[in-house]
């Protein structure tokens, strides 16, 4: 019990005092995630759709490729990452290993299959009436597409906290391509992590709770965005 | 439904930080050649040795250094592979095939301090006083005492795996637990499980405050555990920081950093954690 209260004070301590180190870890932590998230939901969300108004040769196939990707393992991220990035390494030349960059593109690939999966099943799931109906009013196949998006909005901002709340939890991969190199690479989980293997638990303790504070931040900001959305459906 | 303008205001607030993130991260990403891999051990992150340190050495050379803390054995297969500019790591006897290899060059001694043997105040295995690692090791596997190993091929593991070749016993049962994790892992899955380890005193030291554990055989020879700091060789890997590398090596031994490294840790533990040995002959070490 002693511990929960030292951890408990010393997090409040950390952000009475604003520390620098700390606010550079979380701000950072929020970048890369957001940044992941936000490339994640400009490429799934279009690729979602296509997925699920396609109908092509190998669907299924790709489908079930999506599914799977929703719960590919971070660490198998972060090496095939790294063995990419290795300065020897088929995209050494580009000098990403070891930068927010590579965490980014790591955490790139884990939300992706998460935000195109949840919202090839949120399009997947419209009543089928709803494109006759959108079609015999004269819509062309753009407006459709739209117009189809956004009926699934409520399901796509739950994609989008899903894959958030995916990378910003995450910690194998950010570790191996990151390297939790102080002022650099080093991100809430790796931190945390770390003070965990020095026997810093107070520490430890404070950076899970700014983690989960943030993390509770954010997704009740995209869970208000989502209700207002479904009260003025209605 | 959203109304027009919060969506259209949504997308540009989206829009912005997704700009203002890229910026800032293509910012921050400093010029390759200024950057040094440093690849070296747990314990010298773990016990804050290279936080006193690399702060040091960044404003005195301008180099911005990045520290992958990982395994001796991860350390140097990544000096071995051209990943990293320079090595700091424990493990004397893996670390010569690079030299000889011409993998890595400049190896220069650094510090020392010691392996121990810790375990439950209880000892059932009886090695309390023992002068003996390999004597020791013996009591605890004939009692199939609970013993955590490293598992993880880091210099501590390579250490451990040399005392039981010397006793000719190859470990394992249910008594013989693999960690694969890091020093200050292990000692806090040893002290949880009130088993036996081998750690380096430094990172004991540093987490003994949270520790069940009592130093109980030290003092044996083979228990010595050697640091030292070589540069990978940027002839054979041209992708590698050179003259970085080899600034950090002589950061490394240069008399200010000796001098810091010989009274870091009184402070907070009453002891040195390592002991400066620049210049000197490793054969001379612990005599």
């Amino acid at each position: 019990m002693d511990l929960i209260a030292e951890g408990v004070t010393q997090a409040f301590w950390l952000l009475v005092k604003g520390d620098r180190g700390i606010f550079q870890i979380a701000l950072l932590t929020l970048k890369v995630s957001g940044l992941a998230t936000l490339i994640s939901l400009a490429i799934g969300v279009p690729l979602g759709t296509a997925f699920a108004l396609g109908r092509f040769r190998g669907h299924d196939a790709v489908a079930s490729i999506v599914n799977t990707g929703m719960g590919l393992p971070p660490v198998v991220v972060g090496l095939w990452v790294s063995i990419m990035l290795w300065r020897y390494g088929p995209l050494g030349s580009l000098r990403l290993m070891y930068t927010p960059t590579a965490m980014v593109i790591a955490q790139t690939l884990i939300a992706l299959p998460i935000i195109t999966g949840l919202t090839m099943s949120g399009i997947g799931q419209l009543d089928p009436g709803i494109r006759v109906q959108i079609l015999s009013l004269g819509a062309t196949r753009w407006q459709l597409i739209w117009l189809l998006v956004r009926e699934a909005r409520l399901a796509i901002l739950a994609a989008i906290m899903a894959g958030f709340g995916r990378v910003i939890a995450e910690v194998g991969a950010s570790m191996m391509v990151g390297g939790n190199v102080v002022g650099q690479t080093r991100v809430l989980t790796t931190a945390t992590s770390m003070e965990v293997g020095r026997g810093n638990f107070g520490t430890a303790i404070a950076l899970s709770l700014i983690l989960m504070g943030l993390t509770l931040a954010i997704t009740s900001w995209l869970t208000h965005l989502q209700q207002k959305g479904r009260t003025t459906v209605q | 439904m959203l109304s027009r303008t919060s969506v259209k205001r949504s997308s540009r607030i989206l829009l912005t930080t997704l700009l203002l993130a890229i910026l800032t991260i293509t910012a921050s990403a400093a010029a390759p050649a200024r950057e040094v891999i440093l690849a070296t051990t747990t314990s010298t992150a773990d016990t804050g040795l290279l936080d006193a340190l690399i702060p040091i050495f960044e404003q005195k050379t301008g180099y911005i250094v990045k520290t992958i803390a990982v395994g001796t054995g991860q350390a140097l297969a990544l000096g071995g592979r051209g990943e990293a500019d320079v090595l700091l790591t424990h493990a004397p006897s893996s670390e010569l095939p690079l030299v000889n290899n011409g993998d890595v060059v400049e190896r220069r001694l650094v510090m020392h301090n010691d392996f121990i043997i810790a375990g439950p105040a209880g000892d059932p295995a009886k090695v309390r006083g023992l002068k003996s690692a390999t004597e020791g090791l013996s009591r605890i596997c004939n009692s199939q005492s609970v013993f955590v190993s490293r598992g993880d091929d880091s210099g501590t593991h390579k250490k451990e795996k040399e005392i039981w070749a010397k006793l000719g016993v190859k470990p394992s049962g249910k008594w013989y637990v693999e960690a694969g994790a890091g020093m200050a892992h292990t000692l806090n899955i040893a002290s949880e499980k009130e088993g036996y380890t081998l750690t380096d005193r430094g990172t004991y030291l540093a987490l003994k405050k949270n520790l069940a554990l009592d130093v109980l055989v030290e003092g044996d020879a083979i228990l010595l555990n050697i640091y030292h700091v070589m540069q990978v060789n940027p002839e054979k890997f041209s992708k590698v920081n050179g003259p970085g590398g080899l600034a950090f090596v002589e950061f490394m031994v240069s008399p200010e950093v000796q001098r810091i490294i010989s009274t870091f840790g009184v402070d907070k533990y009453g002891d040195p954690l390592f002991f400066p040995d620049a210049g000197k002959n490793v054969d001379d070490l612990g005599k």
